[in-house]
């Protein structure tokens, strides 16, 4: 059946670039990106792991995920938490400023946290990067977590205060505990999206080189393409997985599609 | 109340303050992420678009804070309109192709699918949506190259002759494939065609199964039916699924830099005046020309329903 | 008596919307006390300012004596039953049983001794284990209440626990609440909207309108002697007579009410203490247990009769749509009624 067929090959479409990365990560030939590929090598591996350049990339941007993830959390579920419930003056102007990050073009968050940074005469680096990452990680847990809110019922909370437990232990023992997923999948996400970000990175990093950074020079001049292929399938692994983990995590009535990019 | 609560603690104390004091608890859960925001993403914004008026001097290459409106006049030179138009063209063409792709990948998996299957295709689509951007675009230099996937796939089935002709086209074509507006077109579709999907199959998933029998049941043949009740009703998915092909492409100087014959996109042009030619008064300028693009976009989809759809 | 909870003109607005007004009532300690009232008349609202999850905009709540304003649900001495019972999903019975013990500092050994107590008390021992996902509705209603007795309250806030179970299920939790509430001599404070469960449990039963008490009053005298037209009408069925009809019958122009089972149909000649009518007879229904009629007076009034059917040879049968009958019913039966009024604008 036609649709049937198209519908496959549409998936079939999504993943075939996937699979030639992973393909040609392996690939014996050193300089070309002739297909079909001739051999079969780990080789690479090992040369890429031993790349100074390459390990100083793979550490920096997991020390700017962890740290804009880790804001992302706290600011998030704040955020979240003065949200959901209430309805008070200037809701919907925090709700709309929280995806500001995320719905307007990333060259623009960008652009406009490099100014600003020049401005106060705020050098470039670990910092800048971070800070930028986090901007646009917020709205991933926010939207985890008043996900998880809105579906808590209102009446559990009442009954733990009932039940004798003040804010700080309804929080403790019932909203955390609920929550805790949807954290986890919220850190996740952010996580992967911070790790793969090129676009604002390209203006808050100065002459730090993210990991993605790092491909983007690669592929402006080609050299090492085989270690480029290795990094392309680490980068691709590192943040496919932890969507995959998201996904599993919040599986029932919420989705993580629709938070974009 | 209770002779045990006679004496309580600073944390209970502090609750108490906080539970007597609901505006209190509030403004203390949003000063950190509104000072983040407030400060830090919104103050960068305004002060970008205040530099926006700022005179930059051709001769000397510096910035000087005298106001004018030059720069967004300049906007409207007609190079500078021509990048513009470039861009907006790419983000429709992007727009409407993703639509047709996606729409019979969402339909499948909204009606013909269920429990394992479902879940399948909804991770097989989500995983390439979230797979890092710049591989996926790495990959498609790759596809594309010279002696690549796409070459050998074109001459394993007897198709050169085709491709070469396309490429001789004006506005699509190129020297190669990898230079062409059209393998340019190609990349942003691949990259962008999940945030189509999955819109629309919601959209599709929320349509009553009962709308299509009663429209069976009125005696419309299956292409009626889809034409007078499917496809309207899933308007407001496809216009959701439209603001992030439509946004994303417009904002975009990545694959425009690596993927596609010279020419500069707004993307590329804003990161050009700002970094190799520092005129950041006009990068500023050029900055505005998406945000009111999408601002337009959105209000025009707006009317379509996107907003409940997404 | 002592009080356990008494409302001094007692005020909540949401918005635009009077959810309580002015209210005032004096609930006795130990006392089953019902507030009963169609979806929306302030009852539930009540509830919850007692609990203190409200607060009041304007007058006071006392509980047991000290005035209840500012003090926040966790620290008011009593406890709630939660229309959708509020198990806390990702603690077992026994825990969830043993939270408020927890967080009050009992020691662990104790408040799970206290835990099974409580869970044998509702006739559930040995289901400590169980997530909540695990038990059957009657099941999570019965730890949903020793959750809240467990603490000992002094009050106990039931916001309508039966409403979600089957009926046979519903009558007999209303047998074992009641039993309940007579063995712990607690002041059990129970919201409905079923005018038939408020009267088999209560003591007494407040019937809300619109954010007011139209009545408090125990359920016999509720139903012999409703005060106004709405809880003659919202309690059982009732036939409220008006103006010129209710002048020439009863003497007075002000509403009365006559229930249907107290009026005899029949051809023997009315009593000096009875009220004779007559009319046409539109509908029979003969329910079993008894047989309702439509009688369309006269005048044009319609009322409701009821007969019951209590000699093995019915003498429904007599009776048919169409014919003219003769109705009358003893002068006492008729209850002179305040009209509710509804202002406009609410």
């Amino acid at each position: 059946m036609g649709l049937r067929l198209a519908a496959w090959g549409g998936l079939l479409f999504l993943h075939f670039p996937i699979l030639i990365i992973v393909l040609y990560a392996f690939n014996t030939e050193d300089a070309a990106f002739s297909f079909p590929p001739k051999g079969f090598t780990l080789k690479w591996f090992t040369v890429a792991f031993a790349r100074p350049d390459v390990l100083e990339a793979i550490k920096l941007s997991l020390q700017v995920a962890c740290l804009a993830t880790l804001i992302a959390l706290v600011l998030g579920t704040l955020a979240s938490a003065a949200l959901y419930r209430r309805s008070f003056f200037g809701k919907e102007g925090i709700s709309l400023m929280l995806i500001l990050p995320i719905a307007l073009p990333g060259i623009i968050t960008g652009i406009a946290l490099l100014s600003a940074f020049k401005r106060l005469g705020i050098e470039p680096g670990l910092f800048t990067i971070v800070v930028g990452h986090a901007t646009f990680c917020v709205v991933i847990v926010y939207n985890n977590v008043i996900a998880r809110l809105r579906r808590t019922s209102q009446s559990l909370i009442e009954a733990s205060m009932d039940l004798g437990a003040d804010g700080w232990q309804t929080f403790r023992y019932i909203i955390l505990p609920n929550l805790g997923s949807a954290l986890l999948a919220g850190g996740m996400l952010a996580f992967a999206l911070s790790f793969d970000e090129i676009i604002v990175t390209t203006f808050t990093a100065g002459h730090e080189r993210t990991l993605p950074i790092w491909l983007l020079n690669q592929l402006s001049r080609p050299r090492d393409v085989p270690v480029t292929n290795v990094v392309a399938m680490l980068v691709m692994l590192v943040t496919m997985l932890p969507i995959l983990g998201a996904y599993y995590l919040t599986r029932g009535g919420e989705s993580v599609a629709g938070s974009g990019k | 109340m209770k002779a045990r609560l006679a004496n309580p603690g600073p944390l209970r104390r502090f609750a108490n303050l906080l539970y007597r004091r609901p505006n209190l608890y509030l403004t203390l859960l949003l000063i950190p992420p509104l000072t983040w925001f407030g400060a830090i993403y919104l103050g960068s914004l305004l002060n970008l678009l205040w530099q926006g008026f700022y005179t930059f001097d051709d001769f000397t290459m510096a910035v000087t804070p005298d106001l004018t409106l030059g720069n967004f006049a300049a906007l409207f030179n007609p190079s500078n309109f021509d990048i513009i138009l470039r861009t907006l063209g790419m983000a429709v063409a992007v727009s409407l192709a993703s639509a047709v792709l996606a729409f019979p990948i969402a339909y499948y998996m909204a009606r013909y699918t269920s429990g394992k299957t479902k879940a399948f295709f909804y991770i097989a689509v989500m995983m390439p949506m979230w797979a890092s951007y710049i591989v996926k675009t790495y990959a498609w230099t790759l596809l594309l190259a010279k002696g690549g996937v796409a070459q050998w796939f074109v001459q394993l089935l007897h198709l050169d002759g085709l491709l070469q002709a396309l490429l001789t086209v004006p506005g699509i074509g190129g020297s190669t494939l990898s230079t062409s507006h059209l393998g340019r077109f190609m990349v942003f579709v691949y990259i962008w065609l999940p945030f189509m999907i999955l819109p629309i199959q919601a959209s599709l998933e929320r349509l009553p199964p009962s709308l299509l029998q009663a429209s069976a049941d009125l005696g419309a043949r299956p292409g009626q039916t889809f034409w007078q009740v499917t496809l309207p009703l899933s308007i407001p998915g496809i216009a959701a699924g439209s603001i992030f092909t439509f946004s994303l492409t417009l904002g975009d100087f990545i694959v425009p830099q690596l993927v596609g014959p010279p020419g500069y996109f707004i993307g590329s042009m804003v990161y050009a005046q700002q970094g190799a030619i520092g005129n950041m008064p006009m990068a500023a300028a050029f900055t505005l020309v998406p945000i009111v693009l999408i601002a337009l976009y959105l209000s025009l989809v707006k009317r379509l329903g996107a907003f409940d759809a997404l | 008596m002592p009080l356990a909870v008494q409302f001094t003109q007692v005020s909540r607005t949401f918005g635009e919307v009077k959810a309580v007004d002015q209210v005032s009532i004096d609930i006795m300690d130990g006392e089953f006390f019902s507030m009963l009232g169609p979806s929306g008349s302030g009852k539930t609202t009540c509830l919850r300012l007692i609990a203190g999850f409200e607060q009041p905009d304007n007058g006071s709540i006392r509980i047991h004596g000290v005035e209840a304003a500012g003090v926040p649900p966790y620290q008011r001495d009593v406890n709630t039953v939660f229309q959708d019972y509020a198990l806390f999903p990702h603690m077992n019975v026994r825990d969830n049983i043993a939270y408020g013990l927890k967080v009050k500092g009992v020691a662990k050994a104790e408040r799970h001794a206290r835990a099974d107590e409580a869970l044998a008390m509702v006739a559930l021992a040995g289901y400590g284990a169980r997530k909540p996902a695990q038990l059957s509705g009657g099941q999570r209603q019965r730890v949903a209440l020793a959750r809240a007795l467990v603490n000992r309250p002094r009050v106990l806030l039931l916001d309508e626990p039966l409403g979600a179970l089957d009926l046979k299920l519903r009558e007999q939790m209303q047998g074992e609440l009641k039993k309940l509430q007579r063995q712990l001599g607690i002041t059990f404070i129970f919201v409905t909207h079923d005018q038939t469960e408020a009267l088999s449990m209560s003591d007494r039963v407040a019937v809300f309108n619109r954010g007011r008490i139209e009545q408090v009053d125990t359920p016999r005298n509720l139903y012999m002697q409703p005060a106004t037209t709405f809880v003659a009408e919202f309690v059982g069925t009732s036939n409220v007579v008006r103006g010129e009809l209710a002048e020439q019958l009863n003497g007075s122009p002000a509403p009365f009410s006559i229930r249907p089972e107290h009026i005899r149909l029949g051809e023997q000649a009315a009593d000096s203490h009875e009220v004779q009518v007559s009319g046409l007879l539109h509908d029979v229904q003969y329910q079993g247990s008894a047989t309702r009629f439509e009688l369309q007076l006269d005048s044009g009034q319609l009322l409701t009769v009821s007969q019951a059917n209590d000699r093995w040879q019915a003498h429904a049968q007599t009776w048919q749509a169409g014919q003219r009958v003769q109705a009358r019913w003893p002068r006492e039966a008729m209850t002179a009624l305040l009209e509710t009024v509804l202002d406009e604008g609410r």
